[in-house]
């Protein structure tokens, strides 16, 4: 049996508390960026998907991530394998330098932001209990297996792993297939599914707090050092590289996207600081181990400018993505995954790699986007069908925080108080 | 007795409040308010997204005074609030039934 590594595991379970940061700084993002009818819905999506997606991840998720390929064609784990995590779930077991519960607790944390991340396609109309049943079907039938395909590497955790890690080679280190396009292709799916809110278009749908969306995108900074750096699973130079280059992608994003802004619409506002923040953050997430410090300085400047420029598709292309998911995750993901082929040390086209892995980017690219939008189009359409996904006209109007959770996220006066109606229960 | 409303420019209102404390106005209520006159609003910027936004924001200033104060109050109000450019806002009067305070039950000029 491998010996535990005492720093590569203090730093791991350092990461996974790290990611799991992320999400409650994703809710502020999104719940900022909404209207202020709607926060506490918006915030719930996020903080939902994290309870709801870690336990999946003890029960079954994390067999059919990290199982024995099934047939050892490298689609799916085996779900029996570690069922319960019974065989993990001690002090003696041991993956990689680290014990297992580290690891199976640093990738549950990647399953959750990656179901919440989704949840901004959706703003302001989706039930509640719906959005819960996509959550719990999407994790299990696109996340966990996905999430096998890129991340399960042969004689890691089990024998056999992912197609796209060990047959393709695609490189994906952190997540840019299995986190990013995945979350945006199916946020797509899903914003063409509910349908665009009332208004959108044609009256003002303004973010009601942008201090929080800023907060939040600070959060989804700091926390994703440990997306990042800790997918080194140790402590070591690989994990220092992907920091460094997690510190310039992101900051070059945020100049490129100012930029844009400037030059197209006259102002550099707060929310396109914080908008490339989180591009460059998703652009450098599969090539953060790939790529030298210039090339990340690259890789940031190009997916601040696509994502500034892709925002503007929805309104063309007549879907309301409502907080840019697709804008954001999925061109910002494959801005990333692709642009490996070209500035990746040593295997890039630019570096002297030939065109080999150019094509092994665009296919992982490719696969996952079309898999995670066709399936997630069909649970959509399914969830729609049998129980219906969006709520009624009435409620969306007057908003769904109080039509669906029976709560306003804030109380600015003390004119709008009444008298109890009914028992209280408490004790 | 008058009431008389003023909508003026938010930034104005400390300039209004010494202004009327010097013309004798002991009381006054100020609001939030948004509008819009021949200013029209503004435009925003979301993710390239440019909205429109038609109703800025006002303060809304309210003062009760007997007949006599009406013409120096409302010439205070307007000097003060008055910075030349559009959207200073507006100032206008009108006659008031009964007033009572709350406290003493007195009523009419005596409640001013």
């Amino acid at each position: 049996m491998a010996a535990i590594d005492t720093g590569d595991t203090a730093w791991m379970m350092m990461s996974a508390a790290l990611v799991l940061l992320m999400i409650p700084g994703l809710a502020l993002f999104y719940g900022g960026m909404v209207r202020s009818k709607s926060v506490l819905n918006m915030i719930m999506m996020s903080f939902s998907a994290l309870g709801l997606v870690a336990v999946l991840w003890i029960f079954f998720g994390f067999s059919i991530t990290f199982g024995n390929s099934v047939g050892d064609a490298g689609y799916i784990g085996d779900v029996t394998q570690f069922l319960g995590l019974t065989s993990l779930v001690n002090t003696e077991a041991v993956i990689g330098t680290i014990p297992a519960p580290v690891f199976i607790a640093f990738q549950g944390m990647f399953a959750a932001i990656t179901v919440a991340l989704i949840s901004g396609s959706i703003a302001d109309r989706a039930k509640f209990g719906a959005w819960l049943v996509f959550a719990g079907i999407w994790a299990t039938v696109v996340y966990f297996p996905v999430a096998h395909w890129v991340f399960a590497f042969d004689e890691f955790v089990a024998t056999t792993g992912g197609w796209i890690a060990n047959d393709l080679g695609a490189i994906d280190f952190a997540g840019g297939t299995a986190v990013h396009i995945n979350a945006g292709a199916a946020g797509l799916a899903l914003a063409i599914i509910l349908g665009k809110r009332i208004g959108f278009g044609k009256t003002p749908i303004r973010p009601h707090n942008l201090p929080i969306v800023m907060l939040g995108a600070a959060l989804l900074w700091f926390g994703w050092f440990g997306f990042n750096a800790g997918s080194a699973v140790g402590s070591n130079g690989l994990s220092g590289v992907a920091f460094i280059n997690t510190i310039g992608a992101t900051a070059a994003a945020m100049l490129s996207w100012l930029l844009v802004e400037k030059l197209r619409y006259g102002h550099a506002t707060s929310l396109g600081a914080a908008s490339g923040v989180v591009a460059g953050l998703v652009a450098i997430t599969p090539a953060c181990a790939s790529v030298d410090a210039i090339g990340a300085l690259i890789i940031g400047a190009i997916a601040g400018i696509l994502c500034a420029l892709s925002v503007g598709l929805k309104f063309r292309f007549g879907y309301d993505d409502s907080l840019d998911v697709v804008a954001v995750h999925l061109v910002g993901g494959l801005v990333g995954t692709i642009m490996i082929g070209f500035v990746g040390v040593g295997v890039g086209l630019f570096d002297g790699g030939g065109n080999d892995q150019l094509v092994k980017q665009v296919i992982g690219a490719g696969a996952v986007l079309a898999y995670s939008f066709i399936v997630t189009l069909i649970i959509g359409k399914l969830i729609d069908l049998v129980i219906g996904f969006r709520i009624s006209a009435d409620e969306e109007q007057a908003g769904i925080d109080v039509s669906f959770h029976a709560e306003r996220g804030y109380e600015l006066s003390d004119s709008s108080s009444g008298g109890l109606s009914g028992a209280s229960k408490g004790a | 007795m008058k009431l008389i409303t003023a909508i003026v420019k938010p930034f104005k209102l400390d300039d209004v409040k010494t202004a009327l404390a010097t013309a004798g106005v002991n009381g006054l209520t100020v609001s939030e308010a948004s509008g819009m006159g021949r200013q029209r609003g503004h435009v925003e910027v979301y993710r390239g997204a440019e909205y429109a936004v038609d109703l800025v924001p006002k303060i809304r200033i309210e003062v009760l005074v007997d007949d006599a104060q009406v013409a120096q109050t409302v010439d205070a109000i307007v000097k003060a609030a008055n910075t030349g450019k559009i959207g200073d806002g507006k100032v206008w009067v009108v006659p008031v039934e009964s007033i009572v305070r709350v406290r003493t039950g007195e009523s009419g000029t005596a409640a001013l």
